[in-house]
């Protein structure tokens, strides 16, 4: 058995091109497909709806008020940016750690990062008090004579955002380039010939193009690797740089980052899991990938679990009487409910991952990795409103509780993930071809 | 042009016809293989430089913009500290030189190979559609010198067939 365990000894050149390409030429589609498609196109309808509602009544909507001013906007932000983290440490730090069984997975693992960067790019411009103003945040020549306020974490928000969304983009085109040709090559209708074609920009893999071609993909990959960590980072600077109890924290960039991996593997399983089961797909993505991704889940979740630890540790170390009573709330208060979740679901669950069995066993890791989700969403629902609801005066304390439009946005805003998703598998090949077909060639060589 | 079925014999194709005389050799694959650009006779990989010239570029832009628009163009006080204050200036620096690099090293990667484009004489030959599937394909130009032998040359590689591209 070769080391990355891809079953690939019974796939060829042509076969493996033919069987993924196929999957967006052929379209052999299954009813699920058809459900899911439905479903998601009426969340997403349903997510651009409230948009509107919400554009001309305002953000009062929402359950927000002081002092909860962020409310499940920027939590779902923090929560859809910490998703779209997985794609890119795929893409990225795996090529340049040559492991190479990244290969099966990181087309359709940075296609996630694009939507979910996209998706969480819209909510900071939804909280906004008055979102046509959202681009004050860019330099840009006005008649004002205004720059924007570079010592603001929110300016750094914008740039880190829009630039990992950039890079991830170019990132995730360049590699799908070669792959368009191959399905314009195989594409049996002009109207697919031609849009094939176009997005492949002439691509015919000239030895010299391919050479320029691997060179900047890398160094592309040394790029972004800086990038994925600087992200989150900078988004966990939105709180640390703040005096509030909760967010004025130290160890606020790595746990951000941490967290982000967490949630963003767990997205990969609960992409790839259906995936390779409706797709026959399984020779590319095996169970040893789907272990892989297990191992990275279950590290990326004890680095969160020490991001608790000391969270409440430093609390008490601190002295501080605000950082005490903040934690003491965060266990016994209003929102205690959901810090005990948030612990069972990141830190206790994912614990079974030190079972062989469980690691391999598809449908558990899928459960497991709905409950990440669900975790990694209330921690961030936590370390929002729960920091807020309680700061230094008592006469300024509240509650928030979320209204039918605070759900309707965020079970919206999943629907038109997986929309874009399953849309995602239908026009463009979920699976890199060509380094598919650099694989067998490799392991042929091999054995 | 010539037809083969595995990625070593175009490798070996294409030393021998460099070995033989040929300048103006193309090779064309599904997948890119190592060796195979120096075996065509390729010089400098241009694109390094370009990365690092875009990411100097987006650095000292980056720095310049943000220390010329808070020093000079737009000096407020932000809680007491001096307007050159550097080190907020960093993460907008470091996320521009990383947009900027990231941005010329596609462009140039494209604009290296002559992308864009739409039509290319190659894609006249039916045959050459298999070269994103599993076929690989060797091209001796007709600007090459030696371009009188090149159809015989081609021959006495064995491959699975000989075409002409027209021009």
């Amino acid at each position: 058995m070769s080391e990355i365990d891809t079953r690939l000894e019974r796939w060829g050149y042509a076969s493996v091109s033919d069987k993924i390409a196929d999957i967006v030429l052929a379209r052999p589609t299954h009813w699920i497909w058809g459900v899911g498609f439905l479903v998601t196109a009426a969340g997403s309808a349903a997510l651009f709806g409230a948009i509107v509602y919400l554009f001309v009544k305002g953000v009062g909507i929402w359950g927000i008020d002081i002092p909860v001013a962020w409310g499940f906007a920027i939590a779902n932000f923090v929560w859809w940016i910490g998703i779209g983290h997985a794609g890119t440490f795929i893409s990225a730090i795996l090529l340049l750690l040559r492991q190479k069984w990244r290969t099966s997975i990181n087309r359709f693992a940075e296609a996630m990062t694009l939507f979910a960067a996209g998706i969480a790019g819209l909510f900071p411009i939804l909280h906004l008090g008055r979102p046509w103003f959202f681009y004050w945040l860019v330099p840009y020549p006005n008649v004002m004579e205004l720059w924007p306020q570079w010592r603001s974490a929110l300016v750094w928000d914008i740039f880190a955002i829009s630039t990992y969304l950039i890079v991830s983009l170019l990132f995730w085109y360049l590699g799908v380039v070669p792959d368009l040709a191959t399905l314009r090559d195989r594409a049996t209708s002009r109207v697919k010939q031609v849009a094939y074609g176009l997005l492949a920009l002439g691509w015919r893999g000239e030895a010299r193009h391919w050479a320029r071609f691997e060179t900047v993909y890398l160094l592309l990959a040394g790029l972004a690797t800086p990038l994925v960590v600087s992200v989150h980072s900078v988004v966990s600077l939105d709180f640390a740089i703040a005096i509030v109890p909760g967010y004025h924290s130290t160890i606020f960039p790595p746990y951000f980052v941490a967290g982000a991996l967490f949630s963003g593997f767990a997205m990969v399983l609960t992409l790839a899991i259906p995936m390779r089961h409706f797709f026959h797909l399984e020779d590319f993505i095996t169970v040893r990938h789907l272990e892989l991704a297990a191992k990275v889940l279950l590290a990326c979740g004890w680095i969160v679990a020490y991001g608790y630890f000391m969270e409440t540790f430093i609390a008490f170390y601190s002295g501080d009487p605000y950082e005490i009573a903040m934690v003491k709330d965060r266990f016994f208060g209003f929102y205690g409910p959901v810090y005990w979740t948030v612990l069972t679901c990141n830190v206790l669950v994912p614990q079974i991952l030190w079972w062989r069995a469980a690691r391999r066993s598809v449908w558990t890791l899928f459960a497991l990795s709905l409950a990440v989700q669900l975790g990694m969403w209330l921690e961030r629902v936590m370390i929002v409103v729960q920091s807020m609801h309680r700061d230094f005066l008592p006469s300024s304390w509240g509650l928030f509780i979320p209204t039918m439009w605070d759900w309707i946005i965020l079970g919206g805003s999943i629907a038109f993930f997986f929309f874009l998703f399953l849309s995602f598998l239908r026009l463009m090949p979920a699976i890199s071809i060509y380094e598919m077909r650099k694989l067998i060639r490799e392991e042929g060589v091999r054995s | 042009m010539a037809e083969f079925a595995s990625a070593d014999a175009l490798l070996e194709a294409t030393r021998k016809a460099r070995a033989a005389g040929y300048t103006e050799v193309e090779a064309y694959s599904p997948f890119p293989i190592e060796g195979l650009a120096d075996a065509t006779g390729m010089e400098r990989n241009w694109v390094p430089p370009i990365v690092l010239g875009g990411g100097v570029v987006g650095c000292v832009g980056g720095y310049f913009m943000q220390w010329y628009s808070a020093v000079v163009s737009y000096p407020i006080n932000s809680g007491g500290r001096p307007p050159h204050s550097w080190p907020e200036f960093i993460p907008v620096t470091f996320e521009l030189t990383v947009l900027v690099a990231a941005l010329a090293g596609v462009a140039g990667m494209l604009l290296l190979n002559g992308l864009p484009r739409l039509s290319h004489p190659m894609f006249n030959v039916r045959e050459f559609d298999l070269a994103s599937r599993n076929r690989f394909f060797i091209c001796l130009r007709s600007d090459d010198l030696q371009f009188e032998s090149a159809r015989n040359f081609v021959r006495q590689l064995e491959p699975l067939g000989v075409w002409e591209v027209p021009a």
